[in-house]
Formats: structure tokens, C-alpha cells, sequence
């Protein structure tokens, strides 16, 4: 053997040029896909086929009519989704989606492009499923179902975070999103999910929140920022919790509770409550407003959006408010009236009781997202705001998937961002990169697991990239969103790409600028960040 | 003329051999991509990469510092530090640079042979680019090892702040 050459090295182990994409089978390469459930969680939510596998096993321990079960999952999902027919026949292969997927983008992997990772899927349904598959095979695309195949949809199936983005350059607007969940859903029905999502879903479905929290833990740490609240602006933010015949019952995402920046962002609610003598609860039953059970199946999304409205029920509220989250919404909007048939006619039309807007928006599910409501107030000019309180950030916003392309929630959070900002201080990344073409943080849809670090730093590069430029450009210095699961993964996206830029909920700064009567001289913002101005007139006098 | 200047003047196809080399690194529809599409945004990784490029060759140069080459470097680095890259692999752009110059001088080296002393003398400075290289691969890596451990404690700080503990002194 001879001694490569750098050019030899250098050729990284994607397609080589000669070969179909069908015969690259993927690299398992540790950073890049989230580890095997742990065989507890699908008992626990009664998950077929529970057992201790390992992603980097050679054998995946598949229940022995493995291939029957998935086919009769597809005919089965053909029937009840007219859209995963209508997707499979009607691509043009026009190519227009394939450079759009910010997973494309970010690996360089041929088979991230949006059509070919429907061509996984679409392989399949044309062997078995169409005349012309049936009988040419491999020369019209078709293929047959064998383990490799499995192996494949496993790993670019959670390499799609349902993000939507490439549905919106596509001219018939084949949705990936959805085929990626049913292609999930197949892969669940013998036993292949990722242990990040099914522990979430299970502790979910068990406990009350992803991260498993008991009631006690939920109530103890809740209590705990209303304190931090007392401390930093001496104003009470009482909670009340179970409450029955509330008004409102207010619903999100466990990580507004338990981890930074997000508590930031709960007590910003906490404030916003007292400050409108609001008549909400908290419902310790209902206390997730994620639904990682949608990333997995819509039964198990389905089964843990169910707990929220038996808990509006229970407790006789009128509507439901929900916190800064992105599946949340999207939840409500997309899925619900085609899960359930018919609306929650226990519930009552959202009127806001401040300022007595109807949110017919929310005439279906009855569930109000705090950026409507809040800009509502401010529409209206309920709230007295000082802006100068926020004067240390200057804000770049972060479209979230869920709540911008998964239902149109743009112009809410501006209005809120411009009337809590002083001027000048908001800067919007570039056109390409925001609204309904807004680039994903490459980490939702469960694929947030510590072990998938690389593959979501690839994802999230688009992203990143973007906050960059405006980071460079204008001196951007928080970046802001309304998305629990943003919270969560943007503060470590950003560190390895931008870290200057830190992450922030909008109600965190609401919460800043919210001016309360009796309240002692704010020194500090919530995360106890000096208020600008506060060290330099001291330091002026001492001057004089 | 002095090889610097040379460079200097034939920056632009230069780059744009060194930048095609690195691109053909990628599968084909990959390459294709990174070549064809223009804007930054849209394109992200064949932005970085040719910035980063840039900034090298511009150190090569000699019209920006020695120290400013790790910051180069790790403008190309730390997208091969989580992509596909080995080190190796990661290292080897450095090193395409070598031939093309060969290429692209061809006719000045053979009518100039005190050119040939100063690029062989460019070509060890670029085996020392190559060896820092390493080191910032390495960082980037470590990084991604401290983001997991920081990500952990990121996701209960609430909860550590509520005990009494600081999660970043942890
Ligand atoms: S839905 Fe998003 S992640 Fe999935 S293929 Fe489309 S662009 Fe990529
Ligand atoms: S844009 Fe639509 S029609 Fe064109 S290749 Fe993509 S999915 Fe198919």
C-alpha cells in the first residue's frame, strides 16, 4: 500500500460518484443519531415490542414478521392519510425542495434533501403499492423492503425535525413533515424509537411533564421563581394552582420551569398575571405544554393533548392559555379538529377579560397563545411599559417552525418586541432566513439528545449563520423566541457557533419592562443583569 | 517580482481552484451545490468555507497576522469538526494548496528560479498552517464535549438555582 495523498483523504465517505443513492447505506457515526428507547418507557405508555437494543448493534432484534407489520402499516396509513397517497404519486422530482432542508445544508448529505428522504419512503410504497413498481422495480425507483431499509429510514427519519421549511418551496406543497411522522410511526409499530422522545413521552403520560417532575417538584419550583420575582421587583406574583372554576387554565412547557433562560420567561408570566389581577390556574395534571408524543406517533400526540382539555374540564375553566411554545400551537391548530372531530364544547370562546377582544382565531381549540394575548393588551394600551429596562439587549428574532409556518404567528411577537424595546434595538436576520422561511434550530422533534450533539450543530448551522451576520452587522446580543424548545437548544447552538449571543423568551422581556405600582427602583433585570445606566449615575456623582 | 505579490495578483483564480478542490471533497450533488448557489444565507457552509479560505490565503500573503490564521482556520474547522471530517480529512485543504500554486505559477517558476526558493518556503509555512490546524480542530472538539456536559446542568438550572447552587460554578 502506498501512502495516501491529502486529495485521497479527503474524500469523505457520502456517494461516490458512480453509485445510486439506494446503494449508500448511512454511517452510524456516534454524534449523529439519538440512542435506542430503553425498553421501560414503551411499557410504561404500552409501546409494542420493548427490548434492550443499541442503534450501533448489527442486529436490531426485530420482531420476526417485522416486514408484514410495516407493510400492513403503510396499506393501512394509505387508506386513512389521503395526503401520504396524494405526496407519494405527485412529485415531480422538479428538485425545487431539495437545497431548502436546513439538514441538507448543514451535513452536506445527498439524502437530507427533502426529496430524496420522501424517496426512502416512496421506494417502498411503489414496489408494493403500484402496478408499475410491482413489475419494473429498481428501474422505476421501487425497491424492495429489507432490513438495510429499515436501518435507513431510522436514521434520516430523525434527521427531519418536521420542520416544514422545504413544504414551502415545493409548487404542490408536499409536506415532508407529515410523511416523516408516519414514517416514525412505522418504524414505532416494531419497536424502533429514540429513548430522548419516549422518555419524555412516557414521564409525560405518566407524571404530568417531560422531565417527569412530580406535582410537589412542578408547585415547589414554581413558588420559587414567584419569590425570585418578589426579590428583584418587591412585587407579589401569587400562583394559584388546581383551582377549580378559574377563568383561564394556564398550560407550558415544563422547560419554562426548570431550565434557563425559560424560567426567565415564567416569571415574565407570573408578572404579566398579577399586574392584570388575571383569574388563571395552574393544573398540576396538565402542567407540559410540549407533546413529544406528537413527534412520534399522532396517537401518542393525541393521548398527551387529551390531558390538557380532560384538565380544562376538570376544573371548569372557560379557556386555556397557553405559554411561549411552538408544538404546542401547532398542535391545537393542525391536528386537533382532525383528532378528535368535533371542538371541546366545554370550553367557551376566548375572551380576553381585560380588554374584551374575541380571539375567533381560537374558536376550534380554545387555546390563546400568550403572544396574542399579550400583544392584544398592548394593542390596546393596557400595559405601561418601560423600555429603557431592556436597553442592555439588542434583539434579533427567531421565527420558530411550529408557530410560523405551522400556523402564522408573525407579527404578534414583533409588535410585543418593538413595544418593550427601546428604538433601534430590534434588527431582523435576512429575508431568506425568517418568517415563513424561517431556518429551524435543527433539534426539535425530539432529536435534542445530548448523544445527537453533532448532527444538531450541522442542523442548526443555517440558523446560526444567520444570527451571525446580525450579530457582526449591528451588534446583536440576545436572540429571542417564543418557543420552549428554542430555549432549550438555541443557548447550546449558539455556543459552539455564536457565542456572544445569548437566548431569550419575549415575555422575559415584558417582564423587565412591565411597570408595576409600589414596585421598589428596579436595579437589575430578571436574570439579575444590571440595568443600564444604574452603575453610571452613581459613578457620575461620585465624579461631581 | 517577489512571490507575495504574484499571489497577491492571481488571488482570484487561485481561490477559486483551491475553493472547487475543497468542495469536491462533498458527494456531487453536494459540490454542485456549494458551487452553483451564491447567496450566504441560502448557502451557508460554501460561504464559511471560502471566508475562511480567504482569510488564509490573505495571511499567506502576508496581509494579515500570524495569529489571525487559527481564527481562519477555524472558520473551515469547526463545520468539518461536526460534518464527516476526520482530522486528517479535515487537515488535507491545507495541503491542495500546494499543487495548484505549482500549477498556476508554472510558467514564472521555470523563468524565475529565485521564486522557486521563496514558494518552497511558503510550501513548509503552509505544513505550519497545517499543524495549527490540528490544534483548532481539537478545540472545536473538546468544545462539542463541554457543550454536552453544559447542556446537562442547562437543563435543570432552575431546579440547581433553587437549591442554592450557581450551575456555572458547577
Ligand atoms: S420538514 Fe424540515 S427537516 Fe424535514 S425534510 Fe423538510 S426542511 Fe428538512
Ligand atoms: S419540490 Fe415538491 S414536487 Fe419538487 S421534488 Fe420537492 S417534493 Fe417533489
Amino acid at each position: 500500500m502506498s501512502l495516501p495523498k491529502p486529495e485521497e483523504l479527503a474524500r469523505v465517505s457520502y456517494q461516490p460518484p458512480a453509485r445510486g443513492w439506494m446503494e449508500v447505506k448511512p454511517d452510524f457515526r456516534p454524534g449523529t443519531y439519538c440512542n435506542a428507547a430503553s425498553p421501560k418507557w414503551l411499557e410504561w405508555i404500552d409501546y409494542p415490542y420493548p427490548r434492550a437494543w443499541s442503534v450501533a448493534d448489527e442486529d436490531w432484534q426485530l420482531p420476526e414478521n417485522w416486514k408484514e407489520i410495516v407493510l400492513e402499516g403503510m396499506e393501512d396509513r394509505l387508506a386513512r392519510f389521503r395526503s401520504l397517497k396524494l405526496f407519494f404519486d405527485i412529485c415531480v422530482r422538479c428538485g425545487a425542495c431539495a437545497d431548502k432542508c436546513h439538514f441538507f445544508l448543514g451535513t452536506g448529505d445527498p439524502k437530507n434533501m427533502p426529496v430524496l428522504r420522501a424517496e426512502l419512503l416512496r421506494s417502498v410504497y411503489k414496489r408494493y403499492f403500484t402496478r408499475l413498481g410491482k413489475a419494473l422495480g429498481e428501474l422505476v425507483g421501487a425497491r424492495d423492503l429489507d432490513e438495510s431499509v429499515i436501518r435507513e429510514w431510522f436514521f434520516y427519519l430523525y434527521q427531519c425535525t418536521i420542520c416544514r421549511r422545504c413544504s414551502v418551496f415545493c409548487p404542490y406543497g408536499i409536506d415532508m413533515a407529515e410523511m416523516t411522522i408516519l414514517g416514525r410511526e412505522m418504524l414505532a409499530s416494531i419497536g424502533l424509537n429514540i429513548d430522548w422522545a419516549l422518555a419524555s413521552v412516557a414521564q409525560c403520560y405518566d407524571k404530568g411533564s417531560h422531565i417527569g417532575a412530580t406535582p410537589q417538584a412542578f408547585k415547589d419550583m414554581i413558588d420559587f421563581l414567584a419569590e425570585e420575582n418578589e426579590r428583584i421587583t418587591g412585587i407579589k406574583t401569587p400562583v394559584s394552582y388546581n383551582r377549580k372554576g378559574a377563568e383561564i387554565l394556564f398550560v407550558t412547557p415544563s422547560g419554562d420551569y426548570f431550565a434557563d433562560p425559560g424560567t426567565f420567561t415564567l416569571m415574565g408570566y407570573l408578572l404579566l398575571f398579577t399586574y392584570l389581577d388575571l383569574d388563571w390556574t395552574f393544573s398540576t395534571y396538565a402542567a407540559e405544554g410540549g407533546n413529544f408524543g406528537w413527534f412520534i406517533s399522532h396517537e401518542m400526540g393525541k393521548r398527551l393533548n387529551a390531558k390538557i382539555y380532560h384538565e380544562a374540564e376538570r376544573l371548569k375553566v372557560k379557556w386555556i392559555l397557553g405559554g411561549e411554545c411552538g408544538h404546542m400551537w401547532r398542535i391545537c391548530n393542525q391536528y386537533m379538529p382532525t383528532w378528535y372531530g368535533q371542538v371541546p364544547s366545554f370550553l367557551e370562546v376566548p375572551v380576553s377579560p381585560i380588554t374584551g377582544t374575541v380571539f375567533e382565531n381560537a374558536r376550534v381549540h380554545k387555546m390563546v397563545h400568550i403572544s396574542e394575548f399579550t400583544a392584544d393588551l398592548i394593542r390596546h394600551n393596557k400595559l405601561k411599559l418601560d423600555p429603557q429596562r431592556n436597553a442592555h439587549i439588542k434583539l434579533t428574532f427567531h421565527d420558530s417552525c411550529n408557530t410560523s409556518r405551522g400556523m402564522g404567528i408573525f407579527e404578534e411577537p414583533r409588535y410585543i418586541i418593538r413595544n418593550v424595546l427601546p428604538e433601534g434595538h430590534f434588527f431582523e436576520m435576512p429575508p431568506n432566513t425568517i418568517r415563513e422561511k424561517t431556518f429551524c434550530c435543527g433539534s426539535s422533534s425530539g432529536i435534542n439528545a445530548n448523544e445527537n450533539m453533532e448532527l444538531r450543530m450541522q442542523g442548526g448551522f443555517p440558523r446560526a449563520n444567520a444570527v451571525r451576520y446580525v450579530h457582526e452587522r449591528y451588534g446583536v446580543n440576545h436572540l429571542g423566541c417564543i418557543c420552549a424548545l428554542d430555549r432549550a437548544t438555541l443557548p447550546t447552538l449558539l455556543q459552539y457557533w455564536v457565542p456572544e449571543v445569548e437566548v431569550t423568551g419575549i415575555t422575559e422581556l415584558v417582564g423587565n419592562a412591565l411597570v408595576f405600582e409600589g414596585e421598589i427602583e428596579r436595579t437589575t433585570d430578571l436574570r439579575d443583569r444590571e440595568l443600564v445606566g444604574v452603575g453610571e449615575q452613581e459613578g457620575g456623582e461620585e465624579e461631581e | 517580482m517577489t512571490l507575495k505579490r504574484l499571489l497577491s495578483e492571481r488571488r482570484a483564480a487561485i481561490l477559486e481552484k483551491w475553493r472547487d478542490r475543497v468542495f469536491g471533497c462533498y458527494p456531487p450533488e453536494t459540490a454542485g451545490f456549494l458551487r452553483r448557489e451564491a447567496d450566504h444565507f441560502s448557502n451557508p457552509v460554501a460561504y464559511r468555507l471560502t471566508e475562511g479560505l480567504k482569510g488564509i490565503y490573505a495571511a499567506l500573503v502576508g496581509e494579515s497576522s500570524a495569529e489571525q490564521v487559527s481564527a481562519h482556520l477555524d472558520e473551515v474547522l469547526r463545520i468539518w469538526a461536526v460534518q464527516d471530517f476526520t482530522p486528517s480529512q479535515a487537515l488535507a485543504f491545507v495541503f491542495f494548496l500546494k499543487p495548484i500554486l505549482r500549477e498556476e505559477l508554472a510558467g514564472e517558476l521555470k523563468a524565475d528560479a529565485a521564486l522557486t526558493a521563496e514558494l518552497l518556503d511558503l510550501e513548509s509555512r503552509l505544513d505550519g498552517v497545517a499543524l495549527l490546524g490540528f490544534d483548532v480542530y481539537m478545540q472545536r472538539r473538546e468544545k462539542l464535549s463541554e457543550l454536552k456536559v453544559s447542556e446537562m446542568k442547562a437543563r435543570i438550572s432552575g431546579l440547581l438555582r433553587r437549591v442554592g447552587v450557581d450551575p456555572a460554578t458547577l
